[in-house]
């Protein structure tokens, strides 16, 4: 039954996905950056991917481009997932906002943009919500230092 | 007409105990421990065992969590604690009256355990004093127990002066 309907959704979107696969029971669907709104609006109406699971990043430092942006899907009409991903390079790290489709995708976007500052563009509200005010860098990218702390209480001095 | 009772007459014995002023003090105080629950993450669990009946940690006075910190004398940061966190746990510690103790409970509390990133703080004692380190992940509640009785001793032996130079 899922096979139907990531066959039909590979037909209707296959003019604007540069690959698609399953994997793990779940379709997965590559697309230019430029297509994500018609891609989402397609998947939406048609084919009832009503909830927005999650929006994520991966950094692969030696890509060009290097990071993905990763977005995940459930339709309660079919009962099936499908995973969205796009390319955009460290220049110009920015992908359309999914605020209009999905509420929800606000406070997602908000993290994604501080941990991998990838721009939501048309989302207004990109403060920071799991971190603080003042961090600097994105803590989540690989070139990130992972013992680099930026404490907002100064250290007390101790004898050591 | 109501009579007042007879006040017995002073046998001779036993009236009056001598004793010195910080061993008195210490006595009451180690007996009187009122901890502050600053509890963040899941040691949080053990902290419910060993305050309830099994392990009981009334038995030592230390029962009656108190939420505000201006009425506790024992902060137990019991969790991982974040650099967001931090001004907070400080701002705890500053609201509570002298004397007071603090107590790092479990192994994220003490060096910020295998939380070594961006998060988390690498141990409490960055920025607060403390006196006592209870290891663990979790610590068993016999640990934690240990940990309260050492902390009596301490108190205990301790000097209790009645004026000191921050009060």
């Amino acid at each position: 039954m899922n096979e139907a309907v990531f066959t039909e959704i590979r037909e209707q979107l296959s003019g604007v996905t540069r690959e698609a696969a399953v994997e793990h029971g779940v379709l997965a669907l590559e697309i230019e950056p430029a297509n994500l709104l018609e891609v989402v609006d397609a998947l939406k109406d048609a084919f009832g991917f009503d909830m927005f699971l999650d929006v994520t990043a991966v950094d692969w430092p030696e890509r060009e481009p290097r990071f993905d942006v990763v977005w995940h899907f459930y339709s309660t009409r079919h009962f099936v997932r499908v995973r969205v991903k796009t390319r955009v390079p460290l220049a110009a790290p920015s992908v359309d906002t999914l605020v209009p489709f999905y509420g929800s995708a606000r406070y997602m976007e908000r993290e994604c943009h501080e941990m991998y500052g990838i721009v939501f563009r048309g989302n207004e509200d990109l403060r920071p919500i799991l971190l603080y005010e003042g961090f600097e860098g994105y803590p989540l990218r690989k070139d990130y230092p992972k013992q680099k702390e930026q404490p907002l209480v100064p250290y007390r001095e101790t004898k050591s | 007409m109501t009579t007042q009772p007879a006040r017995p007459a002073p046998s001779g014995a036993f009236e009056y105990l001598t004793t010195r002023k910080d061993e008195f003090v210490g006595w009451a105080r180690k007996f009187s421990l009122f901890p502050y629950p600053f509890v963040t993450a899941c040691c949080a669990m053990e902290f419910m065992s060993v305050s309830s009946t099994l392990y009981d940690t009334d038995r030592f006075g230390a029962a009656l969590p108190r939420f505000t910190p201006r009425q506790s004398d024992l902060l137990m940061v019991v969790g991982t604690v974040t650099h967001k966190q931090a001004p907070i746990l400080r701002k705890v510690y500053e609201q509570m009256c002298e004397p007071k103790w603090v107590i790092a409970f479990g192994v994220c509390a003490t060096s910020g355990g295998f939380y070594q990133n961006y998060a988390a703080l690498p141990g409490i004692d960055r920025i607060i004093p403390v006196d006592l380190y209870i290891p663990g992940c979790p610590p068993r509640p016999e640990m934690v127990i240990d940990g309260i009785m050492k902390l009596q001793d301490r108190i205990a032996r301790d000097r209790h002066p009645i004026i000191n130079e921050k009060f």
